[in-house]
């Protein structure tokens, strides 16, 4: 790029963020990034607090560290003691490194528990112009309030306790612009699913992703955490979005939110985080939002996916051999032949929650859909709510007496069937509609078939028995 | 972490796109709290089909692991680079990896080398042709050799003088600690803070 000498380029939202927070920077070396905010869960820590251990380190900021647990926990009973030993154990370790080390913890049965992701903004220590790491790769839901959020792996959790910093390589910027309105019965989650389909699950790798637009803007907090929150499945560092009106409104009264003259001067700087009108993304894409329809995934990672009205593709309709090998495997391992209507898959399980689309607006929308309704005779549906306040509170409103007399179960918060780690999970052969975000083989139970899809998808799908959106009920 | 200079061994070829980590080391496997004895749930779906490559006896001791495009997607657990290394493999080479996973195998130890696709199908073709063929990634020459072929690979600068050394990256950043504390004392009041709660 060619500058005029005294010319200053225009920053992208996400170039800001990573400016604010150059600890060091020297050529030859990764930049040195100060963390401002790291969530913990117990599966991604127990190694990271041995090695401080081994070498005699400390946390540096607990003050700035928080922990829950929600991967490996049951939803079912947990005022009893975990069943499953080893998995007990994984809580017991962190819960013990937590009082070492003096991190606050939110455990099962408490009222703050639940999926990091869902925990983080609830609390209001998701804000914008943050940098937020966590152990879990879908961190990158909390770039919603414009954030720079993403997941490490276990050595970083490690560094991050011991420094509060971590040495990041600068990524490339990607804007999505999604503009104009969405059709009736279109969700967040399908346009972050059309998206994935169109650029691919490597289509993002290296980038971050601003999601920008009028349609973006329209959505409100909790669906562009869904966005955001599978920025992953598209292969992007991270993904987040400038924060606005909307954006305040939802921190305002949140307990971690600033208070008085700090509130003003974090809205002061909150409202400088913009990309410039200048700014150069390295790469962008447009999409319609008018062209957007329900979407579902139907193979085994998340860019195999279509709009619902359509039908299994065809393998030799795919010109690219790799993509076109890796299509027929996945039919094979998810027992649909090509040309079948979507609309036909019968499904025996369908999943409502994770940090995709476990919270209070998920369950309300679906809650709409089957209010009065009956599930489909031999469908499964559970229905787990992203933290013990999204329980509650949609426990306030009467959904569980919805989602009951409907004849799901309704559950304890936790990643749940998401990942199957915990006794959630499907059996060989068995077929889900699932709001979660990934439908690689084995995810939900060895030898289970997912397909991805919205929460009013999953509504309409457990009341028909087969893939379906509300329109056709 | 172990230094790593150069490695000879043999291959295994995996004929897969977008193997994520989710394949690599199912979600059940993660429930142990050390960073051993992962590698019983490598592939573990996979391996229960006996024609599964790594079933192969030709391929038995490959320390190699050549795979399709987009190796290491999904999740972030770094139990999928232990598995890989508590298997025996020192090395991915891929056409295209996942962010989180190539971090996480530079920051333990285990080299991934991007190649081009047509290198990886050539590759393939040659182990599969004799797999007891030896193939050398040499990091200090940034190439790969095998036969008559070298094929040259980027990797930056830094990482390679991290894992060439085996050097730990915390103890690095420690020796800059004094940048964090003048960070620190500059950061607005209004970032929030975990403790106490509210």
């Amino acid at each position: 790029m060619f500058l005029v000498k005294g010319q200053v380029m225009g920053k992208t939202l996400s170039e800001k963020i990573w400016e604010d927070h150059v600890v060091r920077s020297a050529a030859g070396e990764p930049d040195l990034l100060y963390i401002d905010l790291h969530l913990i869960h117990e599966v991604t820590s127990p190694q990271a607090f041995d090695g401080l251990r081994l070498a005699g380190r400390k946390v540096r900021r607990p003050d700035l560290t928080i922990a829950t647990e929600d991967h490996n926990t049951p939803t079912l009973n947990i005022d009893k003691p975990i069943a499953d030993p080893v998995s007990k154990l994984q809580i017991d370790t962190l819960r013990n490194n937590a009082k070492e080390f003096g991190i606050r913890i939110h455990s099962l049965g408490d009222i703050d528990q639940g999926i990091v992701h869902v925990v983080g903004p609830q609390l209001g220590v998701t804000q914008p112009g943050m940098t937020i790491v966590c152990g879990d790769s879908h961190t990158s839901t909390h770039g919603a309030f414009g954030a720079l959020a993403f997941g490490i792996g276990t050595s970083q959790v490690e560094h991050v306790l011991a420094t509060q910093t971590l040495p990041q390589s600068k990524p490339k910027t990607m804007a999505i612009n999604v503009e104009g309105n969405l059709k009736p019965g279109v969700t967040s989650k399908d346009i972050i699913l059309a998206i994935i389909a169109q650029i691919g699950t490597g289509g993002g790798q290296g980038y971050v992703i601003e999601y920008r637009g009028s349609a973006i803007r329209a959505l409100s907090m909790e669906a562009r955490m869904t966005i955001c929150n599978m920025s992953i499945e598209a292969g992007a560092r991270a993904g987040l979005i400038a924060p606005d009106e909307k954006t305040l409104e939802y921190l305002k009264n949140k307990p971690h939110a600033p208070q008085g003259s700090d509130w003003d001067a974090a809205v002061a700087y909150w409202k400088t985080l913009q990309s410039d009108s200048d700014a150069k993304f390295d790469h962008e894409i447009t999409l319609k939002a008018e062209d957007i329809s329900p979407f579902i995934t139907w193979g085994t990672n998340p860019g195999q996916g279509a709009p619902l009205d359509g039908q299994v593709p065809n393998p030799a309709d795919i010109a690219d051999i790799e993509d076109r090998g890796a299509a027929e495997r996945a039919l094979v391992y998810m027992g649909l032949e090509a040309g079948t209507p979507f609309k036909k898959i019968k499904i025996d399980t369908v999943f409502l929650g994770s940090c995709t689309n476990g919270r209070i607006e998920d369950l309300r929308a679906a809650a709409d859909v089957l209010k009065g309704k009956k599930i489909a005779p031999a469908t499964r549906m559970l229905v787990v709510p992203g933290s013990a306040r999204v329980r509650l509170a949609a426990e306030a409103e009467g959904l569980d007496k919805v989602f009951l007399d409907f004849g799901a179960e309704w559950r304890q918060a936790g990643c749940s069937m998401c990942l199957g780690m915990n006794p959630d999970q499907l059996a060989v052969g068995e077929r889900s509609a699932s709001t979660s975000n990934r439908n690689f083989e084995g995810r939900q139970g060895k030898g289970g078939r997912t397909h991805l899809v919205s929460p009013l998808v999953a509504a309409a799908t457990a009341i028909r028995g087969t893939l379906s959106s509300p329109a056709d009920l | 972490m172990d230094k790593f200079i150069s490695h000879t061994g043999t291959v295994l070829p995996l004929r897969r796109t977008n193997v994520d980590t989710d394949q690599i080391i199912p979600a059940v496997y993660l429930k142990r709290v050390t960073k051993s004895g992962f590698e019983d749930g490598l592939f573990s779906a996979w391996r229960v089909d006996p024609e599964f490559v790594m079933n192969k006896p030709q391929h038995k001791g490959a320390t190699i692991l050549v795979a399709g495009a987009d190796f290491g997607t999904g999740s972030s657990r770094e139990h999928a680079v232990w598995a890989l290394q508590n298997y025996g493999f020192k090395v991915v080479l891929s056409s295209r990896f996942a962010d989180i996973f190539r971090g996480n195998s530079q920051k333990a130890g285990l080299l991934t080398v991007i190649i081009a696709q047509e290198k990886i199908e050539a590759l393939w073709a040659a182990v599969e042709e004799d797999p007891a063929l030896e193939v050398t990634v040499d990091l200090d020459a940034k190439n790969v050799r095998f036969e008559s072929e070298v094929i040259p690979f980027d990797i930056d600068d830094y990482t390679r003088w991290r894992l060439m050394e085996g050097l730990d990256d915390i103890g690095l950043t420690l020796k800059n600690i004094g940048d964090v504390d003048a960070f620190e004392a500059k950061r607005p009041s209004f970032k929030p803070e975990t403790i106490p709660a509210r």
